[in-house]
């Protein structure tokens, strides 16, 4: 961190000198702005490994920076700009909460290309992209219905956002695929990240009767309570089997290499246009971590699910979906939901005995 | 009955953190300094307590390394608010802020890392008696050590001469100065207490709770501690049953969605806090009986003046 403050409070000393402009402008430089620290072994931690895997790839036609630990807010606003004088002429904002910002300091620096990560919000200069991790939630709902033997899954959710509830409904229309008896119970702990509070709520879940714990919340703390008691359990963001070796049976894992290294290569050309990406497993936004703790033919399940979906074969959301008030959920995407009805998801599936928060 | 045994068990861990914490602050406060930097101790505790017990593979060193960080903030806390008299508030704020950072930077070669958590008791056949076996009998050395703090606390408070003086200080540091007590000193130490309780705290996240660290792992629990020592009026005994009240309602609410019961959970999420202001209300409504805050608390003492 200190180290690449550092490299860039210099470049932007060299930048306002005479000689160094030239210099400057040969190699391209990529700017990343992150919400937490590297070392999250979450969210961040994946932006992390994505901007390394460009650095490989470009070695030294390109030069990365990175600010980690930067919140939402005014603040963000700054260190965008930062990047800006600092040379950088593609910036990577990877937090819905740098929207404004970005499109802030885009409007003043047209000829610098802005990424921002899980937003909706774009300019001729900015572009966005996010994964559509549901996908991974729906084969996640299969397994999860497979191995639990209560049939009762535990679910723990940090906000009730169309983000998190697109993915609890497809988890449970997955797992009917398998038990159309399942149920699932919900815990909602309003808080991205509360280790505590996450164990707490797996505990509950463990203790009221699910044997497999789902979770849309950050830290490894519900697999670390689910390996103690035995159970199974689904890592979140990252690779989290190390906190449950006999615990883990998957995880969605946000891979942003391959998007990354294609849009520098884009700058690098000359081609980038801005654009609104949502991919998930055909182009690789995503992937589901090995499938382990499990029989062989769970396994096997999963991955012929995971390639139908890569092929378009399956849609998580095809119709008819069918709400909790036992009516058809208007089909505006053809054979499913269209992307505006999951990004604006609303209302839980049938099968879900519970209500949604605020409804 | 295993549901109520299950449930009691998680609220027992719940609330440790939040007694011990709120134990050490109260001393503090009975001596007449607010630290408002208990979120910022417990962060550094939690890192340092981690960290040596990771290296060391000890859960008692981790939680000597949790304690010993947790004093040394508190000394600077003291070397700023009393040594130089600087505004309590200001600085027990800039405390946290700054522990929150300076805990990222100790424990950023510990993320990732998990160690054995702290055991739990087990006496043969007494551990075994049903209901009450595990929740009396079985849990880990911090809930005890706790609910022992707390004793020796009150001991202390009420039943020692050097306990007087320390309420003394914190009800009116002009007189306990013209007695003689060396008023600065024993604020010094109080908040010293402070410290260490509060690093301990931090510490039992880590070791007992969940087994590893991540940054910003106290999420809060250091700002419950100082609500804790408002609602519990100062006094140990309200201290305890403020504690397991709020680790109950932490828990209960969880359980309460699980079980679909239509209460919306930022609700309960608040209703320790509503209790809070409550209590607030009704200690200066009725002043008879109640302890209130230390008449001193917050003022700053500089004894020439």
């Amino acid at each position: 961190m200190r180290k690449n403050l550092l490299a860039a409070a210099a470049t932007l000393l060299l930048a306002g000198g005479l000689t160094s402009s030239a210099i400057a402008a040969e190699k391209l430089k990529v700017g990343f702005i992150y919400l937490g620290p590297v070392g999250d072994l979450g969210w961040t931690y994946q932006h992390e490994l994505a901007r390394q895997a460009v650095v490989k790839e470009f070695g030294d036609k390109i030069e990365t920076t990175f600010l980690e630990n930067v919140p939402e807010g005014p603040d963000a606003e700054r260190a965008v700009e930062q990047l800006v004088r600092a040379g950088n002429t593609l910036i990577f904002t990877t937090s819905f909460g740098y929207m404004d910002p970005t499109l802030k300091v885009a409007k003043k620096y047209p000829n610098v290309h802005f990424e921002h990560c899980s937003g909706y919000k774009r300019d001729k200069n900015m572009a966005t992209y996010s994964a559509r991790w549901y996908q991974g939630r729906y084969i996640q709902g299969e397994i999860a219905a497979k191995m639990s033997k209560a049939g009762v899954l535990g679910y723990i959710g940090s906000f009730p956002i169309p983000e998190v509830v697109s993915g609890i409904n497809a988890t449970m229309i997955g797992a009917q695929t398998v038990n159309p008896n399942i149920k699932v119970k919900i815990i909602w702990v309003n808080s991205w990240f509360d280790p505590g509070k996450e164990a707490d709520a797996a505990k509950a879940l463990l203790d009221q009767g699910a044997d497999i714990i789902m979770q849309h919340t950050d830290s490894p703390a519900a697999m670390q309570i689910a390996s103690e008691r035995g159970k199974f359990a689904f890592g979140q963001d990252s690779e989290m089997i190390k906190f449950g070796p006999k615990a883990q049976l998957t995880s969605i894992l946000d891979t942003w290499a391959p998007y990354y290294i294609e849009r520098v290569k884009a700058q690098l050309d000359g081609s980038w246009k801005s654009a609104d990406t949502w991919g998930g497993l055909e182009t690789k936004m995503f992937e589901m971590a090995p499938y382990t703790n499990m029989p062989d033919d769970v396994k096997k399940l999963a991955e012929d699910t995971q390639a139908a979906i890569a092929a378009g074969k399956l849609h998580p959301f095809k119709c008819p979906v069918v709400g909790q008030d036992g009516k058809e959920v208007e089909c505006k995407g053809g054979d499913h939901l269209d992307d505006g009805q999951i990004l604006s998801m609303n209302f839980y599936v049938k099968g879900i005995d519970d209500k949604l928060p605020g409804k | 009955m295993e549901l109520i045994e299950a449930i009691i068990l998680s609220v027992l861990a719940a609330s440790t953190p939040l007694l011990l914490a709120a134990t050490g602050e109260l001393v503090a406060e009975r001596s007449g300094v607010l630290n408002l930097g208990v979120e910022g101790m417990m962060i550094v505790g939690a890192a340092c307590g981690f960290g040596g017990a990771w290296l060391t593979g000890s859960i008692i060193i981790g939680a000597l390394c949790g304690m010993l960080a947790g004093v040394l903030m508190s000394l600077l806390f003291a070397a700023m608010a009393l040594g130089l008299a600087v505004n309590q508030v200001a600085t027990g704020l800039a405390l946290t802020i700054f522990g929150v950072g300076l805990s990222g930077l100790i424990g950023a070669r510990f993320v990732g890392e998990r160690i054995t958590p702290a055991p739990h008791l087990q006496i043969p056949f007494v551990t075994d008696i049903p209901l009450i076996g595990r929740i009396l009998f079985g849990e880990d050395a911090f809930v005890y050590l706790s609910l022992a703090l707390v004793a020796a606390v009150w001991w202390f408070l009420y039943r020692t001469r050097a306990g007087l003086i320390l309420r003394a200080c914190g009800d009116n540091h002009v007189s306990a100065h013209a007695l003689g007590y060396p008023v600065l000193k024993i604020r010094m130490y109080a908040v010293m207490f402070g410290g260490a309780c509060a690093g301990l705290a931090g510490a039992y996240l880590p070791l007992a709770y969940t087994p590893f660290f991540i940054p910003g792992m106290t999420a809060g629990r250091g700002w419950i501690a100082l609500a804790l020592t408002v609602f519990a009026s100062w006094l140990p005994g309200r201290l305890v049953i403020g504690a397991y009240l709020f680790g109950a309602v932490t828990i209960l609410q969880l359980h309460a969605q699980g079980a679909g019961i239509g209460i919306p959970s930022q609700f309960m999420s608040s209703l320790p806090y509503l209790a809070t202001v409550i209590v607030l209300v009704l200690l200066s409504r009725a002043r008879t009986g109640g302890s209130t805050a230390p008449a001193a608390l917050g003022t700053v003492f500089v004894p020439d003046r």
